[in-house]
């Protein structure tokens, strides 16, 4: 594996195995040293074009985990503000001898277009409404370690709530389940649903679709909450946060439906009394925090797979 | 891979080696006190758990704590080969002023001792360690000795050896 882009580029195989390989690095992240000579003298530039906490200093993270060298490319501070073009940046940058870039960009497909200026390996941390690739692993290993489910989720039932149209996440999200073998539902208003499935199923999307909450809510393994993102506001997507709350957010009343095994997630960052309106912490099957957690160990899964492995993981499965 | 493996030491064998090994470690450490095992992933574990119970016959009712170590990420052939995932390590206490006896199946160039040494450090001080093999087939790389061996087998480089509770075999 020479980049990560897209989900969609990796095999079930591929999923697990980077899974697998996640086990690795959560057991070294627990140790009283955390650290590992693994990538000694790797150099892994994180390339932020857009905001990002959580994502960045995770990667961060990760790369200081196994022992590589970071920098940290600010882009309010370079030469992009001097009008630079994204190649000249990449290619001033790759110059310096880099291993990987880890890449945020508005614009989907900027990371796939950024492969072909440098020999460095590419790894997606996000671009426009398309790709978050290791948001969909973490989301992968948080489900696999909480519900014990190594081989697979065949059978589980996850819906995905929220913005779907807007979201990398969900995108990411469904094809890593799908492919892991779970029934994928996504839940929305028709204006934030994605065009090809407003009328009906697309076969890009491998789920059902549904516009009731409340009489799925027994039935879940998995109710994942996606962003609202305040700015779709402007677009008058939704009538109000008020009523989206009312339809789609998180309640105490619905909290109590849920099955006692089931998970909620959320990708961060949380609108607390729009999508959340209970308090995260008082749930029984929150995990938000331990996708945090995982988010890092991922990270360095991937990492060493791009870096540090030998072989193509499939062939090592 | 035509020939045909060379059976050197048998089931039976294996276990009386595993008894001997379990003797001399009580006697060079004066008893079990402090004492921690730690197999190397993969190939060294089941000796470790082998070991753990003989001692605890040895030693009336003590019980030996028995870790595993992947050493995957500490080799210096990252890179140069794959990592097989699924060999998690699990060493469920701090080695802090413990005596840790390291196990492996076979010894061969050193390095996966050397980074075996590299990676323990991460989960404490140990007062001291030691290392316990079933087979020593010499072509060391590195300045490393065996203090417990089960049998030493001259080899020649190309050939393969295997150390199993079934047995040591050569091809």
């Amino acid at each position: 594996m020479k980049h990560l882009l897209s989900i969609e580029d990796l095999t079930a195989d591929q999923i697990h195995g980077l899974l697998e390989l996640t086990d690795h690095m959560a057991e070294i992240s627990s140790r009283p040293i955390p650290k590992v000579p693994a990538l000694r003298g790797k150099n892994v530039v994180s390339l932020f074009f857009e905001d990002s906490t959580r994502t960045r200093t995770s990667f961060d993270t990760a790369a200081k985990r196994l022992s590589a060298d970071t920098m940290n490319f600010s882009v309010s501070s370079s030469s992009v503000n001097k009008g630079e073009s994204l190649r000249d940046t990449i290619e001033t940058i790759s110059a310096m001898g880099v291993d990987a870039f880890v890449v945020r960009h508005k614009s989907s497909g900027a990371p796939l277009q950024i492969t072909q200026w440098t020999n460095a390996s590419i790894v997606n941390a996000g671009d426009g409404w398309h790709q978050h690739p290791t948001q969909a692993l973490l989301d992968c290993y948080t489900i696999r370690t909480a519900l014990n489910r190594r081989d697979g989720f065949d059978g589980l039932r996850i819906a995905i709530v929220g913005d779907i149209k807007h979201s990398r996440v969900a995108r990411s999200d469904v094809q890593a389940f799908a492919a892991l073998g779970a029934d994928v539902t996504l839940v929305a208003p028709p204006t934030l649903l994605p065009p090809a499935l407003v009328n009906g199923n697309s076969p890009d999307w491998p789920v059902t679709v549904s516009h009731d909450l409340d009489s799925l809510l027994p039935d879940l393994d998995v109710l994942y909450l996606l962003r609202v993102q305040r700015e779709r506001m402007d677009e008058a997507l939704l009538p109000s946060l008020h009523e989206y709350s009312a339809l789609y957010g998180l309640t105490a009343e619905r909290a109590a439906r849920l099955a006692p095994h089931a998970l909620v997630m959320h990708p961060g960052p949380m609108n607390r009394g729009v999508e959340m309106v209970v308090d995260p912490g008082e749930l029984p099957g929150s995990v938000i925090l331990n996708q945090v957690t995982n988010g890092v160990a991922v990270r360095m899964a991937v990492l060493f797979s791009l870096l540090g492995s030998g072989n193509d993981l499939k062939e090592t499965a | 891979m035509s020939t045909e493996a060379r059976v050197v030491l048998n089931a039976d064998d294996v276990r009386r080696a595993l008894t001997r090994i379990a003797h001399e470690i009580v006697e060079r450490n004066h008893g079990l006190h402090g004492l921690v095992l730690v197999g190397l992933q993969r190939g060294g574990v089941w000796m470790a758990q082998a070991l753990a119970e003989i001692l605890g016959g040895i030693d009336g009712g003590s019980t030996v704590p028995v870790g595993s170590l992947d050493v995957s990420f500490h080799r210096d052939d990252v890179g140069l080969r794959p990592i097989v995932p699924g060999h998690v390590t699990d060493i469920p206490m701090s080695l802090d002023g413990t005596t840790v006896v390291l196990t492996d199946d076979v010894l061969f160039t050193g390095r996966t001792v050397r980074a075996a040494l590299e990676a323990l450090n991460e989960y404490g001080r140990p007062r001291a360690v030691q290392l316990a093999v079933m087979v020593d087939r010499g072509h060391r790389e590195l300045p490393i000795r065996p203090d417990f061996v089960g049998k030493n087998l001259p080899t020649s480089r190309d050939e393969q050896v295997a150390a199993t509770p079934e047995g040591v075999t050569i091809r």
